[in-house]
């Protein structure tokens, strides 16, 4: 088994980008929810219900592109159920975010069951082509990898770009980001802690969902009930070990992609020396590792799982 | 809007909330029903009547009702102590996987020996499971929520392993799953031609244990106190962490007990459906409970008749079963909600 062989080849590091986009947008969604102090544990439920509010849409003959607008639709719905029971109300983000993801997954797979009640194997839709980019995509090697993916993939790069943007250098960006770490200095400027962090909740709803979206529309063509599979727990770990920075997080996607695209390949040469499923094992391991690796430099935002109330100090 | 503190919650608040939120959920699922063209009131007259309509539908309930008094049990310790142990449906898993270990066939004891020989052993190893999370919690301030919850699939991925490697059972023509119990490890049935088992009397029994532990020992109360205010325990001289470690024990001990019963009392052998997320669901329950031991056999119970009631109302009607899963989590949001109505009232102005 030699690693270095496949290190080389473009379909190893195509698979490694293709696996870490619903990866990046569960991360950067999570991300904007806990810089502005709410922890979203309703992330595996809003992107269950991504996955299958995207792929519902195309499959009731909608196009792809509206159905992902209605994937972040959805979301950003389950997003201010959460924003309104966390930030509103102030009740346990632990336990309100588990209850979004209960409900939300329980919803997705009751209206995939009332829609298609006697299909045995699910039904497909055309998802999403590779565009290749032109000129770029020539490149030889490069090209391909970077240049020749899901046009949803770009999107994902592109968030990242644009999260960095707007957290570090806009007023908005640091409206947000002081919510999660000093609610009472926002309010001391007249904003108010209350409509910043809801908009943080939706907005980051939104593009878990979108991360959900692309696995149903881009990475298969079908809907399974578990397809998230713990990816959203993986994103929540991820945003741990980015230290809450979006290029960090673009790192740690990638090499959690990386990792998982290894350990597929391992998986198909190695003659089943090792079980899959202890290969089946190692993203969740990684994550607990990168927690605790993490642990002693973790600058959670000061504010988390905090609620604020007026007047209350 | 103005959240204020009400200065004193009366009785009757605190014991109608937990109605008021199944009221809503059941309104809210009501409009499902209607959506998928079923009268909303013939829907919940099938589900009691699946679920209480007859003696067997009793006992299948309450069959149902017991490992979710565990599971339940289990969270509603946890969270006392503020311990997110969202690992539950893991910590039931290997109990179930020791359960099989030492009770398919590798010793031979009589079943009044082998019995709490085998809940001992799935309690242990299900403390000992959550324990990991705890001590990189109490040591290291690694977050509980995120590695309990990736636990789950790392055992779930385990018992994968074993169902379909060096535990499969040759006589099973093919099913991926293990060798059952022997005999002396099955446990008795409460009734002759039901599957109700000694599992449910255990599990009322571990629920008067836990109320009068959390309630009488001084251990119980330093899980409370920690779960309260940690500065002020630590202030007053508790051993904290200590506490936290013990809430760990006994929390995971008791999601294991679901395995085991789940195991001898009902499956027989061990499998990857022997909990259809039982762990989750115990978080609902101890909710549901207001984290109060003696309510979660109750709540339980609650669970148990829409779980039950809503398999024979889909069998009955042409409605998903999964049904039953979006009024569990309606229910947690909304209990969420109206335990929080007691103790404040919102001033609109």
């Amino acid at each position: 088994m030699d690693i270095a062989n496949f290190l080389l080849e473009t379909g190893f590091w195509m698979a490694t980008i293709r696996m870490a986009t619903p990866l990046l947008f569960g991360t950067l969604g999570e991300l904007i929810c806990e810089r502005a102090g709410v922890l979203n544990l309703g992330i595996e439920g809003i992107m269950a219900a991504g996955c299958m509010a995207g792929w519902t849409w195309v499959y009731l003959g909608g196009d792809l592109w509206t159905g992902i607008l209605f994937a972040a639709f959805v979301g950003g719905l389950f997003g201010l159920l959460h924003a309104l029971f966390t930030v509103h109300l102030g009740l346990s983000q632990h336990v309100t975010g588990l209850g979004i993801t209960m409900l939300a997954s329980a919803l997705s797979s009751f209206v995939f069951r009332m829609l298609l009640p006697t299909a045995t194997t699910p039904p497909k839709i055309v998802p999403f082509k590779p565009f290749p980019i032109p000129l770029l995509s020539d490149i030889p090697f490069v090209g391909d990898i970077l240049f020749n993916q899901s046009a949803l993939t770009y999107l994902a790069f592109l968030a990242v770009i644009a999260t960095g943007y707007a957290l570090f250098r806009t007023p908005a960006g640091l409206a947000l980001r002081m919510a999660g770490e000093n609610p009472m200095a926002v309010e001391a400027q007249g904003l108010s802690v209350f409509s910043i962090r809801t908009s943080a909740v939706v907005i980051g709803s939104a593009l878990m969902a979108v991360g959900g979206a692309f696995l149903t529309m881009s990475a298969f063509d079908a809907f399974y009930i578990g397809m998230v599979n713990g990816r959203g727990w993986i994103c929540i770990a991820l945003v741990v070990f980015s230290s809450w920075k979006p290029g960090k997080a673009l790192l740690g996607c990638l090499f959690f992609a990386a990792f998982d695209a290894v350990q597929m390949r391992v998986q198909q040469q190695s003659g089943m020396a090792i079980p899959y499923q202890f290969y089946l094992m190692m993203p969740y391991v990684f994550s607990i590792m990168a927690l605790i690796i993490m642990s002693r430099r973790a600058a959670y935002p000061k504010a988390l799982l905090i609620p604020f109330r007026k007047g209350e100090r | 809007m103005r959240i204020e503190a009400r200065e004193n919650i009366s009785l009757t608040m605190k014991t109608l909330s937990p109605v008021m939120a199944v009221g809503v959920a059941m309104a809210v699922c009501s409009m499902l029903l209607i959506w998928a063209n079923a009268s909303p009131l013939e829907g919940w007259m099938l589900m009691l009547k699946g679920a209480l309509g007859s003696k067997f539908a009793v006992t299948e309930t309450l069959t149902r009702a017991t490992p979710l008094i565990f599971t339940g049990l289990a969270a509603a310790v946890a969270f006392r102590a503020k311990l997110w142990n969202i690992g539950g449906e893991g910590q039931l898993y290997i109990g179930a996987v020791v359960a099989t270990w030492l009770g398919a066939g590798s010793l031979e004891l009589p079943s009044y020996f082998m019995i709490p020989y085998l809940f001992i052993a799935g309690a242990l190893a299900g403390g000992l499971l959550l324990l990991i999370p705890t001590l990189l919690k109490t040591k290291l301030q690694v977050d509980e929520v995120v590695t309990t919850l990736l636990l789950n699939f790392i055992v779930l991925l385990f018992v994968n392993w074993l169902v379909f490697g060096p535990w499969k059972d040759p006589m099973a023509m093919g099913w991926p799953q293990a060798a059952p119990v022997v005999d002396s490890a099955l446990l008795p049935q409460l009734l002759a031609r039901t599957r109700l088992h000694l599992g449910f009397i255990l599990a009322l029994a571990s629920a008067v244990g836990v109320w009068w532990f959390m309630r009488a020992t001084t251990w119980g109360f330093e899980i409370r106190a920690v779960g309260a205010s940690p500065k002020a325990s630590r202030f007053a001289g508790m051993p904290v962490n200590a506490a936290i470690v013990r809430t760990a024990l006994l929390s995971g001990g008791l999601a294991a007990m679901a395995g085991v019963s789940e195991l001898c009392g009902v499956k027989e052998y061990l499998t990857l459906d022997l909990s259809p997320g039982f762990g989750y669901s115990g978080i609902v329950v101890a909710m549901l409970a207001a984290l109060h031991p003696l309510g979660v056999v109750a709540s339980s119970i609650f669970v148990a008749v829409i779980y039950i009631g809503a398999d024979s109302m889909s069998r009955a009607i042409n409605i998903s079963n999964y049904i039953a899963d979006v009024i569990t989590a309606v229910s947690l949001l909304a209990v969420l909600v109206s335990m929080f109505l007691a103790k404040y009232r919102i001033r609109w102005r």
